[in-house]
Order: C-alpha cells, then sequence, then structure tokens
C-alpha cells in the first residue's frame, strides 16, 4: 500500500493551515514538527501523561492518539493559542507563575489547556472536580498540591474579571 | 508509527465493503484509543485504517424507560458518563465509563470500541453483560444480533468475522425494582486497568433477590458469569451470611493469572471481597 499524503485544513488557533499529512502522522507530530508549535510536549506518546492536551472543536483530547487527517475542517487550540493577546496571559498562566505550579515546566502546556476545558465547564470547581479533571496529567515534580491551588486561584481571577475569549 | 493508506467511508456499506476488499490487511478504527497504540507499539502493523467516525448512521444515544439504552458505534465514552439519563437508568454503566482513563482519552473512546477490543480487563463488559446487553453486527452476509455474554471468545478476540462490523449495543429498560453496581478495583484511583472488576445485576422482590447476574471482569480470558454465586442469591435475602457464600463461590470459579497488576492469589481473594460489596450495592439501589 502506498503512504499517499492527504491534503488538510485545519484552523490552529484561529488561524486556517492548509497542510499535507502522510495519514499515519498523528495530531501531536504534524504541530510539532511541521507547525512549530512546540508547546505541545510529547511525553508518552501513547495517551498515559496528558503532556500532548489540545483542544480539538473545544474539547479536550491527547494529540499524540490523533491522526492529522482526523483534524481536517476541525480547530485546534494549543497552548499558544490559550493566552488572549500578544504579551497578555490568560489567568491560568498568570495564577501558575504566581504560585509556583511549575517547576521543570514539561507537564505544564497539557496542565493549563486541561485546566481551561475543565474552567470552561466549571467555573467554581471543588477540589475534588479538578483532581478528577486532571487526572490524565502527570507531573513529576511539584506533587499536584501547587497545581490544584494554582487552579483554584485562576478559578477566582476568570469570576472576578472573565478575559475576553481566547484566540 | 508504521505507514498505512486511510480511508473515510460515510455509509456502513461502504465501510463493510472496504473491510471485505482489505481482509487482514485492514483495521476499524472508531476513537483509536486502542488501535493508535497498537500500532505504535507494534502489536499490530495494518496496511490500510478505516474510519468509521465519518459514518452518520453509527452515531446516536437513546436513552428512557421505556425503550432502554441504545448506544451507536461512534458514541464516545464520555458522552455516555455525562447523560444524566445513563446515570439514573443505568448507574453501573455509569459507574464504569467514569473509570476508563482520562477525560481527555474518555472524550475519544468510544463504548462500542471498548467491547471490540475485548480485552479482559475492560471496565464496561461486566456492567453490560450484566445488563443483558446486545451487539447490532452488519456485515457482508447481512445483519445479525449477539448478547454480549456469547460475544466474547478470548482476549481480544470475539465471534465478529471478517467484515463484519458492531453498528450499536442495546441495553433492555430496567426491570421495576432493579438494582445494579460496578466495582473497579485498582491500585489507584485514576489512570489504571482493573486488577478486578465485579458487576451486579438484580431485581428486589419483597425481601429476595431475583434475576441475579454477576460478572468478573479481569480474571479470566474473557468476562465470565459467576453461575454458581448467581444460583445461590437466587430466591434469597442478600443477608451477611449468603453473601459470604456467594462471594466464595465467585472466588471458586474464577482463573485470574499472575501479571505485572496483581497475583493470581491476590486477585481471587479480591474477588471474593468486591462481589459481596457489588450485591450489596446493587441491592441497596433497589429501594
Ligand atoms: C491511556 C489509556 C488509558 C485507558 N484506560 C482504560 C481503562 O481504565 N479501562 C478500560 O476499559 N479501557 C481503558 N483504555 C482503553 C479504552 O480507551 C479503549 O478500550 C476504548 O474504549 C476503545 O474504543 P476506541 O473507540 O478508542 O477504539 P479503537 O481503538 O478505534 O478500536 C479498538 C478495536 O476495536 C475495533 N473496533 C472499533 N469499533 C468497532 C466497531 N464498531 N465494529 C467492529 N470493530 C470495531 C477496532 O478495529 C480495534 O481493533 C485506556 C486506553 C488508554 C490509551
Ligand atoms: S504524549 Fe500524549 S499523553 Fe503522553
Ligand atoms: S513541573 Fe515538571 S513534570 Fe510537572
Amino acid at each position: 500500500m502506498t503512504d499517499g499524503l492527504h491534503a488538510i485544513t485545519v484552523t490552529i488557533n484561529g488561524e486556517a493551515r492548509p497542510l499535507r499529512v502522510a495519514p499515519s502522522r498523528t495530531l501531536l507530530d504534524v504541530l510539532r514538527t511541521e507547525l512549530g508549535l512546540t508547546g505541545t510536549k510529547k511525553g508518552c506518546d501513547v495517551g498515559d501523561c496528558g503532556a500532548c492536551t489540545v483542544l480539538l472543536d473545544g474539547t479536550p483530547v491527547n494529540a499524540c492518539l490523533v491522526l492529522a487527517v482526523e483534524a481536517d475542517g476541525a480547530a485546534v487550540t494549543t497552548i499558544e493559542g490559550i493566552a488572549p493577546a500578544a504579551g497578555q496571559l490568560h489567568p491560568l498562566q498568570q495564577s501558575f507563575m504566581d504560585l509556583g505550579a511549575s517547576q521543570c515546566g514539561f507537564c505544564t502546556p497539557g496542565i493549563i489547556v486541561m485546566a481551561k476545558a475543565l474552567l470552561d465547564r466549571h467555573p467554581d470547581p471543588s477540589e475534588e472536580d479538578i483532581r478528577f479533571g486532571l487526572a490524565g496529567n502527570i507531573c513529576r515534580c511539584t506533587g499536584y498540591t501547587k497545581i490544584i491551588e494554582a487552579v483554584k486561584d485562576a478559578a477566582r481571577r476568570l469570576a472576578a474579571a472573565p478575559p475576553p475569549a481566547g484566540r | 508509527m508504521h505507514p498505512f493508506a486511510y480511508f473515510e467511508p460515510t455509509t456502513v456499506d461502504e465501510a463493510i465493503a472496504l473491510l471485505a476488499r482489505h481482509g487482514g490487511d485492514a483495521q476499524l478504527m472508531a476513537g483509536g484509543t486502542d488501535l493508535l497504540v497498537e500500532i505504535k507499539e507494534s502489536l499490530r502493523r495494518p496496511a490500510v485504517v478505516i474510519n468509521i467516525k465519518k459514518v452518520p448512521d453509527l452515531g446516536g444515544l437513546a436513552c428512557d424507560e421505556a425503550h432502554g439504552l441504545r448506544i451507536g458505534a461512534l458514541v464516545t465514552v464520555r458522552a455516555i458518563e455525562t447523560s444524566a439519563a445513563v446515570s439514573r437508568l443505568y448507574p453501573a454503566i455509569a459507574e464504569a465509563v467514569r473509570e476508563i482513563g482520562s477525560i481527555q482519552i474518555r472524550n475519544r473512546a468510544t463504548l462500542v470500541g471498548n467491547v471490540c477490543r475485548a480485552s479482559p480487563s475492560a471496565d464496561t463488559l461486566p456492567p453490560l453483560i450484566a445488563a443483558g446487553t446486545v451487539a447490532a453486527i452488519s456485515g457482508p452476509g447481512g445483519a445479525r444480533s449477539v448478547p454480549l455474554g456469547e460475544f466474547f471468545t478470548g482476549p481480544g478476540r470475539t465471534v465478529l468475522t471478517a467484515g463484519e462490523i458492531v453498528t450499536a449495543i442495546a441495553l433492555p429498560p430496567p426491570a421495576a425494582q432493579a438494582g445494579a453496581s460496578y466495582i473497579k478495583h485498582g491500585r489507584r484511583r485514576a489512570m489504571e486497568l482493573a486488577t478486578v472488576g465485579v458487576a451486579v445485576s438484580l431485581r428486589r422482590d419483597g425481601d429476595v433477590c431475583r434475576d441475579v447476574r454477576i460478572v468478573l471482569g479481569a480474571v479470566a480470558p474473557t468476562p465470565i458469569r459467576a453461575t454458581a454465586a448467581e444460583m445461590l442469591l437466587e430466591g434469597r435475602a442478600p443477608d451477611p451470611a449468603r453473601l459470604e457464600e456467594a462471594g466464595c463461590a465467585a472466588q471458586d470459579q474464577s482463573r485470574p493469572i499472575d501479571n505485572v497488576r496483581a497475583s493470581a492469589a491476590y486477585r481471587r481473594a479480591m474477588v471474593g471481597v468486591l462481589t459481596r460489596r457489588a450485591i450489596a450495592a446493587a441491592w441497596e439501589r433497589t429501594t
């Protein structure tokens, strides 16, 4: 069987990107290699760690378990598209910095994207909601406590001043 | 990843024709959470991947007291988890789906894919079998229905023949005074495959149990009915002595193996404990 390239268009962080991809390429590899969006991390490549979490039409998924061809016509939000505008931070990003919720930072993009999806759905999450929501995001450094505090802090900031819609 | 040709059929007939044309070289893909991992780990090397997500006829989640629950092949585990009707009418199914992987995984994984992968430790199989679920199958030779209790033939093996697709699964409406439960036992609370899973469904008739079904997961090559334990409970009150006997009977019927997650002896002991707890939990829900 030939491995012919497929022409697809994916809207990435608000911008339509025409691409030609082999069907066996994952969305994760295309984001990182073809598009240079290396904020999305590759930890395990098999769905276990959550470092590759992106929003696919608003839904959090592991980009390592999505084929790029499947994203044809879809809208993808990566960590690069979370901040409301250049030079500004999303409240989650600010809270993670202020509360020291990131150490080596490898897990942080995936956790922030997942936490955004969580807060979009539950603006006032309980600690249990946060733990349940982030169960698929592994952090080897922080011990999770500061991450959970930062998500709570961001929820408070968002309730006080909702930001303009992300890109 | 090993290269493959890729197809996106838009009808069930087209998907079946593609499967028939490419035979053993082709793999169906729904959510891809098992298939893509297996390709990456070189456990499978399909020349052709047939993504069925663009087939509108395979969608659809319908749940009500009168007709029961019908789950199309493309319905994600997360859609079932977040359905209020499923939580109310099929609590054991709701318990099982929220145990699968992470939200990211559940947003992609389908319930029918969990069934078709036929892993001995798959969380949804015990409660689906206990609920009397039937699979609707379409293939080159037409359509047929198979109860899930007869669907699994070994680890990763099912009764599906070449070119066949499961289009949906259907659960009968819950009986009056029915109760059901699923308990998953693992080493930690999330992102963990089951060491043992026990599902129970039963009906309360005054003080006694009727129509008891007990299904054990991860302790045999396929999910198995604990028939001896079911018989001990049928027409009896689930008092502590009876629960003890039923737990021992289920334990005797299990055929676990040693693996990285637990020893066979530990699994067998847990079958006893969890069977008692799952019966008690199902009984509680009948009131
Ligand atoms: C990180 C991670 C954690 C997980 N944790 C759990 C867990 O805790 N518990 C658990 O039970 N599972 C777990 N799983 C596995 C679970 O995600 C899968 O079993 C899932 O439900 C399969 O559905 P899918 O749509 O992704 O199937 P796919 O991967 O698309 O397909 C699986 C298999 O079924 C076949 N197939 C799919 N649909 C059909 C159909 N309609 N007709 C015929 N054949 C079909 C495919 O050809 C393939 O062989 C986990 C997976 C990952 C990656
Ligand atoms: S890289 Fe995708 S989950 Fe680990
Ligand atoms: S900060 Fe290092 S893995 Fe989370």
